[in-house]
């Protein structure tokens, strides 16, 4: 595959002509994609709560935000100052240290899963070699911190409610990653870049959703559950458990659930669009209209085009998939704990398995068509 | 001294610090609660020193395994035993404590002997396969280690099973440990409106 933008090349490059060694560009280097990739999660989850409130208005036949400013955008960040003033308590009898820690190991492995979101051929923090491997690996560390603030917080709604998310993404996890599986099983590699590749044969023809339908839906039925998402928000149950682990909870303790839940809820919207939508690629090849427009795919500004297009693609696809997220919350209702135990376990498992199973066999029966 | 390897010296010190400090805080803190916390922290930066030795594969399969799986089991173990009593005081706890001190001495100095009398075969950084090495697990998973990976999914069956049959006591009508007869009320409780009752 040619190599698109080479930002970090060309950065190193400049600092070089600076006189400074490679290693120092390096390391002067190294913040940059991280705090872009940390502002762009924040600023989504701004977009998602908007989006939230102005849909839920709709879906509830209400006009929702609408004075601060226009279409009320600047609303979540009114909320978020809130949350950032308000004062921060620990209760008295809590356990202070678990208590503070738990918040912090929910929204860290969050967003260090944004490590692999690619949204370019090179637009990515880190083309690892175990790719979404790493995600998987990180979204597991979760249930240890929701254990822990629900335990600290000394409350009996706060303990069932850390138990039950816990349980339940224990889970959602096993079907998850094997829908996953069948995905790497046709790419031949973890990397998230080769998964993007592999669907950028024929343009939307050659997405994974056409080869891989019933993983599609286990994927999106499972990353609902892992965010906590209604229809399977019972951890926080409103008329059973208050708020579930977040009762004890208030500011900007409170406010790293409530950014871990939407970053959680973005980086699975973009995960699927990875997988299953083509990443950053175009419905029609991007090649295909180069060819029928007469343009070199070569040139600088085309390439700073054709880039732009692939993060507003990635970002779109995500958003529609936010937007049915969105919709289901406001229009379903949650289901109870054994009915989501029952879906997990009896339902979601064996059809992933039989899913696995079956893209093996295609693959060896049809190899030009699922990866050889 | 490059930057990379300060770099690398920083974070193994750090990672080999917690490793120790916590493993020494799962045995000695007295609220077990802790210790499940800490021992989570110890499987953490145990992945730490993997991704160190550019193994990333297994550092996320230990994240997964140890810390997404096993210690959350541990966690939930503890967290979902209700009993409120006091445990009994034990005897001679302190010469307890001296035995149990001393022969954790002797198999750390054994350990120090092995290491050092070892002719380790360092093998040279170039040599490193360090993305590949998922496929070269992969491929000794299917060939040379074949056997030992089928008899582990056969060990980890049966003790599925077993937990199966353990946990739902209404398959057996003995049970295992005593040889009594199972008590089949304790498991289908039929519901009484204790409201009515009361008066």
């Amino acid at each position: 595959m040619e190599n698109g933008l080479d930002l970090e090349y060309i950065f190193n490059e400049f600092l070089k002509g600076l006189g400074l060694s490679s290693e120092i560009a390096h390391i002067i280097w190294l913040p940059f994609p991280m705090l872009l990739v940390l502002v762009s999660a924040v600023v989504g989850v701004l977009v998602t709560v908007w989006l939230e409130r102005k849909i839920s208005a709709a879906a509830q036949q209400r006009i929702g935000p609408e004075y601060a400013g226009a279409l009320g955008v600047l609303q979540p960040i009114a909320d978020g100052l809130k949350l950032l003033v308000k004062e921060d308590i620990i209760p008295a009898k809590a356990d202070s240290i678990l208590f503070t820690a738990g918040p912090i190991l929910v929204l860290v492995p969050v967003i260090l899963s944004w490590l692999i979101v690619p949204f370019g051929q090179d637009l990515l923090i880190s083309n690892v070699g175990i790719g979404i491997f790493l995600w998987i690996a990180l979204s597991s560390i979760q249930p240890i911190g929701l254990l822990m603030s629900g335990y600290a917080s000394n409350n009996k709604y706060s303990l069932l409610g850390g138990l039950r998310a816990a349980a339940q993404s224990i889970s959602y996890e096993i079907p998850l990653a094997l829908s996953v599986l069948a995905i790497v099983l046709m790419t031949n590699s973890l990397s998230t870049i080769d998964i993007v590749n592999q669907q950028s044969g024929a343009g939307i023809l050659s997405w994974n959703i056409w080869r891989q339908p019933i993983g599609f839906i286990i994927f999106w039925i499972c990353a609902l559950a892992e965010c906590e998402r209604l229809p399977f928000d019972l951890p926080e149950a409103e008329e059973e458990l208050v708020a579930g682990y977040q009762t004890e909870y208030a500011g900007m303790k409170f406010a790293l659930f409530y950014l871990g839940s939407y970053i959680n809820l973005i980086l699975s919207a973009l995960l699927v669009s990875i997988l299953y939508l083509g990443g950053w690629a175009l419905p029609i090849p991007v090649e295909i209209i180069a060819k029928f427009l007469n343009i070199p795919l070569n040139a600088p500004l085309i390439q700073v085009f054709t880039a732009s297009i692939g993060i507003i693609m990635t970002v779109l696809k995500a958003y529609i998939l936010v937007f049915i997220a969105i919709l289901l919350r406001w229009t379903t209702p949650r289901v109870r704990i054994d009915q989501l135990l029952d879906l997990g376990w009896k339902f979601l498992l064996p059809i992933s398995l039989a899913n696995l199973l079956l893209t093996a066999g295609l693959k060896l029966a049809f190899p030009q068509f699922f990866g050889g | 001294m490059s930057i990379a390897v300060t770099t690398q010296l920083i974070c193994f010190s750090i990672l080999s610090l917690v490793v120790i400090i916590g493993a020494l805080g799962v045995v000695l803190l007295e609220s077990i609660v802790y210790s499940a916390f800490l021992l989570c922290g110890v499987f953490l930066s145990v992945a730490g020193l993997y991704l160190l030795l550019n193994a990333s594969f297994v550092a996320a399969a230990q994240v997964l395994v140890y810390v997404g799986a096993v210690n959350v089991l541990i966690i939930f173990a503890i967290m979902l035993v209700n009993k409120k009593e006091d445990l009994k005081p034990i005897e001679n706890l302190n010469s307890r404590r001296i035995i149990s001190t001393s022969i954790c001495l002797t198999l750390l100095s054994l350990l120090i002997r092995v290491d050092l009398s070892t002719v380790w075969i360092i093998a040279s950084p170039n040599s490193s396969i360090g993305e590949e090495s998922t496929y070269r697990i992969g491929e000794h998973l299917f060939s040379d280690y074949l056997l030992p990976f089928e008899v582990a999914s056969v060990l980890l069956l049966m003790a599925m099973i077993g937990a199966i049959v353990l946990a739902r006591k209404d398959v057996m009508n003995q049970d295992i440990s005593t040889g009594l007869p199972v008590d089949q009320e304790l498991i289908e409780k039929t519901k009484e409106p204790f409201l009515i009752n009361k008066n």
